[in-house]
């Protein structure tokens, strides 16, 4: 039965979503707009995340620490990651992009499960922010509306850097052209890595935040790296406002056609994709001629 | 083939396709088939399960179409998953839940759907390229997942599957052969695999699979010689899918269960990886690929009995495999072959001198003639002519027109807006303003390939070469354009029996001296032989108009000499319009020259008044008199 209040509900439900994969794919978007990589072991990282906040809640029963430690595990990680194998794939072809990380987000996986086994975890909320709120005409978990807040702090706070500071200028100058970048004398190889770091960490972040709505399983990942292309897509690529913009259409369609059918909820995302497609190939603020 | 010149031509040796495949004819299908009859004979054995050997033929022909899609033609997809499972459902939901009787018929239905079901994801996810397409993929994958599991459930048997496919039999009127599971089945999915990659032997080796390769290596030259690159993709991606559903549809029959984990995005993970580790564009790494996967799948479950880490094991293996092996398994044993006969590819002959005086005497007439539609006036007239990005203008109100027959020459100091000009002529940028008219037609805002097609087309200032094919492959293409319009899927018919293919591309090579190495792969040509092949390519579609962006760019000054003779030869009968800043070379050649200067024609003439005009000192100098010859090379 569809009520009003439920309705409400729903669409708080997909701005939580919404804002979760505007998060996520910021860090997609803005590692394939600087350094040219389609990272398809993005999901992997978020699910990292939820793991690295797991283990530092059961460690140290503070939720702050959970977030913190775990972002900061992930941008580790990123860097890492950037170091050890993707920066040697900068100069070959796109597949072997796509492949490599490809086998990383399967090695990241299957070694999390090999860890933790595939059965769930749970990570509680932090007591200030469970129980329900009473919002006038209905009820809603408290934690997720803490979760759209705390996930705008740090689309934020990727703003501020982005567009705020001398690291944030060099990467929006490089999603326009990489090549001019490079000869202007800038460490492009320190930059990439930083901005590989960051991605990751914007995944991870959102993983750790919502670890406690949901089970974590090594396999959520899979699930929002299909949905965050789909945001990419709708958003355009290397568009840090495209990737918020997608994000929150994304979630909200999710969510609201859970709300009639949960079966048809990725039919009718992929539907608004195709939509897209047709009407706006390079994404509703993308820019003409970005692959 | 032209007679009549005295010059011996080099018998025209059949077009075949790169080193792994030029054989004898029909000597990889005998070997395959001999193996196929072996492998029944000699694995059991060896201790392996018939069972595995039936997965690793049905992994094996599912990959022979997406390593057409991705080896061949350049475009990974993680989407495959839709259309197996496309195929074997509908080839499984005919045979328990709608009581159809024809195993067979069933596959071929199941085939035929996921190939109509392939052409409209392709319509959708071939939208974009790159990235964009992997994306898209991705997400279709993960649809029909979704689709199979809640709304199409009542057919598909849900998270159940479809339990009851039955084994094919085949009637022969005085016997009938029954294959049922194991090695009885092995026969039926051997001869399927085999059909299978007869054709597309058959398909790599035709003039499409040439067109595929050329899109996997330089998609924007192909369409700019003429080709439909995206219609081509499409088919690619529907051939794809077409394989795609009858291993879907084998894949039921052999399990007697159609699973709905068929439709999961890890088959098109595994398909993918498989296909890497094999080896792409080989047709056979997909089958060596799937081998190995579910060889070291059995040993580490089994033997060494590591559980579920056995997929952590493999996903490392793979990761490695991408970094340091990056054509796969026969990729790595290809080179390792080359290194030990000492050999690079192709041949080594030293790079040739330009013997342009041989090539003019030796210039036969070409055997592709367009027909030229009757008109009056100028070849090429363009009115008005801007564009402007954002709010730097790059071209201004240019008039411009060129008459049949003519040499007509464009300089300009650097920023004059020379390149943008040539790319509107070509329909590569659409123009601002103004109006585009070849041979009496309107051709504004046409597409590129379209105006190849028509006989406009022109060379490229970087060189636009197909880097991993032959010099002769590469020439091919662009005649294959000329010859067979802009989409013709003759995927059935060889090379060597296009009608004129052959003597279109030995006379194209004669005129850019590079016959002697016709099978050396581009990446291993000297620089001042690209720059030829360069212009060949945009020969080769015996243009009526012709456009050279800076033919002797980059050039030594030796090198300069001898292509301004071959240029020269090549103008006979021609109409060409050569941008260059070599001005001394360009004074020899053009019997009119027309200067730019930021965006607009500053003035236009005989080189000899242009030498003179005060104005073009001008732009150039800044006002400083001098002879204008002298000092244009350091001006370029």
């Amino acid at each position: 039965m569809i009520t009003w209040a439920n309705f409400v509900s729903q669409l708080f439900n997909g701005l939580a979503l919404g804002a979760l994969l505007a998060l996520i794919s910021s860090g997609l978007t803005i590692i394939y707009g600087t350094l040219g990589v389609l990272n398809l072991a993005h999901g992997a990282m978020f699910m990292l995340g939820g793991y690295a906040g797991y283990m530092a809640y059961e460690a140290t029963g503070s939720y702050v620490v959970a977030l913190i430690g775990g972002a900061v595990f992930l941008l580790v990680v990123g860097i890492l990651l950037e170091r050890v194998v993707i920066r040697h794939f900068y100069h070959r072809p796109h597949e072997d992009q796509l492949l490599v990380t490809f086998g990383i987000a399967i090695v990241i996986v299957e070694a999390v499960r090999f860890f933790f086994s595939s059965l769930s975890k749970t990570v509680p909320a932090p007591s200030l922010l469970s129980g329900i709120t009473p919002l006038g005409f209905m009820f809603y978990p408290t934690y997720r509306l803490a979760l759209v807040g705390i996930v705008a702090v740090a689309l934020l706070a990727l703003f501020l850097m982005l567009f705020r500071t001398r690291l944030g200028m060099i990467v929006r100058a490089g999603i326009e052209d990489s090549v001019m970048v490079d000869s202007l004398g800038i460490n492009v190889q320190r930059v990439f890595m930083v901005v590989f770091g960051i991605g990751a960490m914007a995944a991870g972040f959102a993983g750790i935040v919502n670890a406690p709505v949901v089970a974590l399983t090594p396999d959520v990942g899979e699930a929002i790296l299909v949905q965050t292309f789909v945001v990419v897509v709708i958003g355009g690529v290397g568009s840090f406002t495209g990737a918020i913009l997608g994000g929150l259409i994304a979630g909200e369609i999710i969510s609201i056609t859970s709300m009639i059918n949960p079966g048809y909820a990725y039919v009718v995302l992929f539907a608004a994709m195709t939509l897209v497609l047709m009407v706006r190939p390079q994404g509703l603020l993308g820019t003409k001629g970005r692959e | 083939m032209s007679t009549g010149t005295a010059r011996a031509i080099p018998p025209p040796t059949r077009l075949r396709e790169p080193a792994t495949l030029r054989q004898r004819p029909f000597f990889v299908e005998t070997i395959l088939a001999l193996v196929l009859i072996a492998v029944p004979l000699v694995l059991p054995y060896l201790g392996s399960a018939p069972n595995t050997v039936n997965r690793i033929l049905v992994w094996g022909l599912f990959g022979i179409g997406f390593d057409i899609l991705f080896g061949y033609t350049g475009l990974l997809s993680f989407g495959q998953s839709a259309l197996y499972g496309t195929g074997g459902f509908v080839a499984a939901y005919l045979l328990t839940r709608a009581g159809f009787p024809y195993v067979i018929l069933a596959l071929v239905i199941g085939t035929i759907a996921a190939a109509a079901v392939g052409y409209l994801v392709g319509l959708i996810a071939l939208k974009r390229t790159g990235i964009y397409f992997a994306m898209i993929t991705v997400a279709i994958a993960e649809v029909f997942y979704f689709v199979e599991f809640n709304p199409l459930s009542e057919w598909t048997g849900g998270e159940n599957g479809l339990p009851g496919v039955p084994t094919p039999s085949i009637p022969l009127g005085f016997t009938t052969l029954h294959f049922s599971t194991g090695w009885s089945l092995y026969p039926f999915l051997a001869v399927v695999y085999f059909l299978g990659i007869v054709l597309a032997l058959r398909i790599v080796r035709s003039p499409v699979g040439t067109i595929f390769r050329a899109i996997r290596e330089n998609p924007l030259r192909a369409a700019a010689v003429g080709h439909n690159i995206h219609s081509y993709k499409v088919a690619a991606f529907v051939i794809a899918a077409a394989y795609a559903g009858l291993a879907g549809g084998l894949l039921g029959v052999m399990q007697g269960f159609m699973p709905p984990e068929a439709f999961t995005f890890d088959t098109s993970g595994q398909l993918v990886i498989q296909t890497a580790i094999g080896g792409r564009g080989t047709l056979f790494g997909p089958l060596l690929g799937a081998g190995v996967w579910l060889f070291l799948q059995d040993f580490l479950q089994g033997t060494l009995k590591l559980g579920a880490a056995w997929k952590l094991v493999l996903g490392l293996v793979f990761v490695l495999l991408v970094v340091f092996l990056h054509n796969g398994i026969i990729g790595g044993l290809k080179s390792l072959y080359q290194h030990v006969r000492g050999r690079a590819n192709g041949d080594t002959v030293a790079i040739d001198t330009i013997d342009a005086d041989a090539a003019r005497t030796s210039a036969r007439e070409p055997h592709f003639r367009r027909d030229v539609p009757a008109f009056s006036g100028p070849i090429l007239k363009a009115t008005g002519l801007s564009k402007h990005y954002g709010g730097v203008i790059a071209n201004a109100d240019i008039d411009f027109s060129v008459n049949r027959g003519e040499l007509r020459g464009i300089i300009g100091p650097n920023g004059a807006g020379k390149s943008t000009f040539f790319k509107m002529l070509t329909c590569e940028v659409s123009p601002t303003s103004g109006s585009i008219t070849f041979e009496g037609r309107d051709i504004t805002g046409m597409s590129v390939t379209d105006v190849c097609q028509l006989g406009l087309t022109k060379s490229y200032q970087v060189n636009q070469l197909f880097n991993r094919l032959t010099v002769r492959e590469n020439v091919a293409i662009a005649a294959l354009a000329a010859l067979r319009g802009k989409l013709k899927l003759d995927m059935l018919r060889k090379m060597a029996n296009v009608p004129g293919l052959v003597d279109q591309v030995e006379h194209t090579l004669e005129l850019v001296n590079l016959t002697g190495r016709r099978d050396t792969p581009v990446s291993q040509l000297a620089y001042g032989e690209k720059r030829r092949l360069e212009v060949g390519l945009a020969l080769a579609s015996s243009p009526t108009l012709l456009l050279l962006d800076e033919p002797l760019a980059g050039m030594s000054p030796s090198e300069r000499v001898e292509t301004v003779k071959l240029l020269k030869s090549i103008a006979q009968g021609r109409t060409m319009i050569i941008i260059d800043h070599d001005m001394d070379s360009l004074f020899e050649l053009a019997e009119r020259v027309t200067v730019l200067q930021e965006g607009r024609v500053l003035v236009e003439g005989t080189p000899e008044e242009i030498k003179g005009n005060a104005k073009v000192q001008e732009a150039y100098l800044g006002g400083v008199h001098e002879g204008l010859g002298d000092t244009a090379e350091a001006v370029s």
